[in-house]
């Protein structure tokens, strides 16, 4: 069944919602779960499954009346692994049965995802990953560990890479499947960084028995599968506006504006440049996001991430010599783990260290400009000493 | 303040379906009539600028009366459009008196909201190509300066000298403003002996430079002391803002060559654009290609809708893409090597073009202190 749902057709499903299930009488699951029945949590995606096969472009205006409605959001921030990478995932490869059990749960929040994709001999060559799944009937074991992996002492369910054929090239020997988190073979660690807190985990994973109707995606194509998931992660941009002065260059202006006794030529005239660089940064966005609005996306999105991680890393760094005495202190270094990753939470020293890591999460800089390089702007590749060796003769 | 001022409107950082048009019809024109070869040539003749393709683009295409009212005798299109010429002008590096006419010297008489009169006639030769103007000001000056003082005015007559006037020894037209009001002085050959125009070498050759020496030179005045100041002002904001789009043109010319060449060009048995060396600095040019654009489109949108903050706009816009043309003009020469050291390969036009558009209508050191001004992130 497909509708056609405009954007009056939307208004008139969503005022219907919210007469049906008033948001201040209603439980906040149970709002969210009706909410996902009736089509609306998100439009592009196919009927039954919490969308109504709608323009993706359509969105805000069920967004913007729920908000003025007071109606209660899934907390996107905290489910956002979910949301962004996992749920897209499911869609485009995931058998019905798949769809029907995780994306209602996936969406409403009651069950968070994480991503098991990263290890620590597999980051920027992500393909030559070594966790093997081991065919037993119908079952797999897995054994192999994990790194760098948000949310996982909140998870219930992630997305998992493995290797099933070491005998062929990388790329092919890899298959993709859901892993439970709560199986007693997942072992999950925080792991601390240089912020002192523990925004990530450590994942091993030891005889862990993942049943076959939990792989997704055909055998060996786990790859192509993981490439739908690694695209997705680097969309997120692109929803909302960002005000002016809205990243990191807002709490240095402040202190600028409010500390007279911090200022220096040298620093006027970097923070400057920082400002304009920034207000330019927010005009890309800004113009990517109307490309997207109009059908027309472009290939801007691979630049915005390198961008940022640059300017913030410039801005925040700016931001401690600006501080002078207060710039050698450190708000706390006892090992936390944050709910949510916020970059430009807490104080100046803090998002100095954080910042370091926006150049290295999601792609490094160094990988996303040969992608920019390669995709882009059509240059050749470098020479490859690795298409065409099996994985088990890769040097490690 | 300690919350910024947010812009009062959403811009449209795209182009229009009519934007997109305009700009083939000029991109065509240009690559039938300003190829590179023709373009060197042209720098070392007598005539700067190729007075047929002129017309062409002046009146044929209509170019030259896009910011100009109907009822002035022009098309009366925006800032949007002319952006975009000058995103192809800037990507062919031609010749043209453009900028200087049908952008600054037309933004001045706007500005004086004129009814009729000579500033009336003269907007509507311009509209049509049928004369060119060019405010006598050094190409340097950046919005905001007071541009009075070189020149007095004794019954109507002009006396004082301006260097570094953009087109100012080929306009028939001079907008001079002087301390008593704007003055526009007709370029005739009668008029020799009071307008005295000396040749310049530029930097840039495809922007001729000359030094306006005017000794009891007749001239008609357009506006009193106060619109002078304005209207001055208002030119010089929309040649800045506009300038950024010109920018954006040399910069993705520089880039879209450097990838081609660097694809063909083989050293060590492979194409040298495979070296990720290399393959890293043209991913940081184009990056900053995306930027600038946005940049340029939102200066270009804040002129043509009066934005209330237009003047933050041109500025961020004038600090940003001034180094990002000249970055990609650096990084062509560069990554062309020996070829790009040759005086027959173009890379070193738009690495002149691109250098000088970075000192016209104020660097980006100036913008910058603009911007701080604006936003109220005073100096120490």
């Amino acid at each position: 069944m497909t509708t056609h749902a405009d954007a009056a057709d939307l208004l008139r499903r969503t005022r219907e919602l919210l007469a049906a299930h008033p948001p201040a009488t209603t439980g906040r699951e149970e709002f969210l779960g009706a909410r996902f029945d009736a089509g609306l949590a998100w439009v592009h995606y196919p009927a039954g499954l919490g969308g109504l096969d709608a323009p993706h472009s359509l969105q805000p205006v069920v967004d913007a009346e729920l908000a003025a409605a007071g109606a209660p959001d899934n907390d996107p921030r905290r489910i956002g692994i979910g949301l962004g990478m996992a749920a897209p995932t499911i869609l485009g490869f995931g058998t019905d049965e798949q769809k029907r059990r995780f994306l209602r749960p996936l969406w409403i929040g009651e069950e968070v995802w994480c991503q098991l994709f990263s290890e620590p001999g597999a980051g920027s060559d992500l393909a030559a990953l070594s966790t093997r799944a081991v065919r037993d009937g119908d079952t797999w074991i897995v054994d192999g560990q994990k790194v760098w992996t948000s949310s996982a002492h909140l998870a219930r369910w992630a997305i998992l890479i493995a290797r099933t054929d070491p005998d062929l090239p990388k790329h092919r020997g890899i298959s993709y499947f859901v892993c439970d988190m709560t199986d007693p073979g997942v072992d999950v660690r925080p792991l601390r960084q240089i912020t002192g807190e523990a925004e990530f985990n450590e994942v091993f994973l030891t005889g862990v028995r993942i049943p076959d109707s939990r792989r997704l995606g055909p055998v060996g194509e786990g790859w192509k599968v993981a490439r739908t998931t690694l695209m997705n992660e680097r969309v997120s941009i692109g929803g909302a506006r960002i005000p002016r002065e809205g990243g990191m260059i807002g709490p240095v202006s402040r202190t600028w504006r409010e500390r007279p006794d911090l200022r220096t030529p040298d620093l006027h005239q970097r923070l400057i440049t920082l400002w304009v660089e920034a207000e330019v940064a927010r005009l890309t966005g800004e113009r990517l996001r109307q490309q997207l609005v109009a059908g027309r996306p472009g290939p801007e999105g691979s630049g915005m991430k390198l961008a940022f991680a640059r300017l913030n890393q410039q801005i925040s760094g700016l931001e401690v010599e600006l501080l002078a005495d207060e710039g050698l202190l450190y708000s706390d270094w006892t090992m936390r783990r944050p709910e949510l990753v916020d970059f430009t939470g807490r104080d100046a020293g803090y998002r100095y260290l954080r910042s370091k890591g926006n150049s290295i999460e999601g792609g490094t800089s160094e990988v996303l400009l040969n992608i920019v390089a390669e995709r882009v702007l059509g240059l050749p590749a470098e020479p490859r000493t690795d298409k065409d060796v099996a994985w088990k003769d890769l040097s490690r | 303040m300690t919350a910024p001022i947010q812009p009062a409107t959403t811009p449209d950082l795209l182009y229009s379906e009519a934007e997109e048009d305009l700009r083939s019809a000029v991109r065509a024109l240009l690559a039938d009539r300003s190829d590179a070869p023709s373009v060197i040539a042209r720098t070392e003749s007598d005539t700067p600028y190729d007075q047929e393709l002129w017309k062409t683009l002046a009146a044929g295409i209509g170019a030259a009366g896009l910011l100009v009212p109907e009822k002035l005798g022009g098309l009366g299109a925006t800032h949007r459009e002319a952006a975009v010429v000058l995103e192809e002008l800037g990507r062919a590096a031609t010749p043209s008196p453009y900028l200087t006419s049908a952008v600054v010297a037309t933004a001045v008489l706007l500005a004086l909201d004129p009814e009729d009169g000579p500033a009336a006639v003269l907007l509507g030769d311009l509209a049509a190509g049928r004369r060119t103007a060019a405010l006598a000001v050094p190409f340097a000056a950046a919005p905001g300066g007071d541009h009075t003082a070189e020149v007095t005015a004794d019954c109507g007559a002009l006396t004082g000298t301006v260097r570094g006037v953009a087109d100012g020894a080929l306009a028939d037209v001079l907008l001079v403003p002087a301390p008593t009001g704007l003055y526009a002085v007709e370029r005739a050959p009668h008029r020799e002996a009071t307008v005295v125009l000396e040749r310049l070498v530029p930097l840039d050759l495809t922007r001729p430079l000359a030094s306006v020496t005017l000794d009891g030179a007749p001239a008609t005045l357009l506006a009193g002391p106060g619109d002078c100041v304005a209207a001055v002002r208002q030119g010089l904001l929309t040649g800045a803002g506009l300038l950024a789009s010109e920018q954006l043109g040399v910069a993705e010319w520089c880039l879209t060559e450097t990838v081609r060449y660097t694809r063909e060009r083989h050293q060590f048995n492979r194409p040298i654009g495979s070296f990720q060396a290399l393959k890293h600095r043209m991913a940081e040019i184009w990056l900053q290609v995306v930027s600038a654009r946005a940049a340029a489109r939102n200066a270009a949108d804040a002129l043509a809708t009066s934005a209330p903050d237009a003047a933050l706009a041109v500025a961020v816009a004038q600090a940003y893409c001034s180094g990002v043309a000249v970055h990609a003009a650096e990084e062509c020469v560069q990554l062309h090597a020996g070829i790009g050291m040759t005086w027959e390969h173009p890379a070193h036009l738009y690495l002149k073009r691109a250098k000088a558009d970075s000192l016209a209508y104020g660097t980006a050191g100036r913008h910058r202190e603009t911007v701080a001004g604006l936003v109220e992130l005073p100096a120490p």
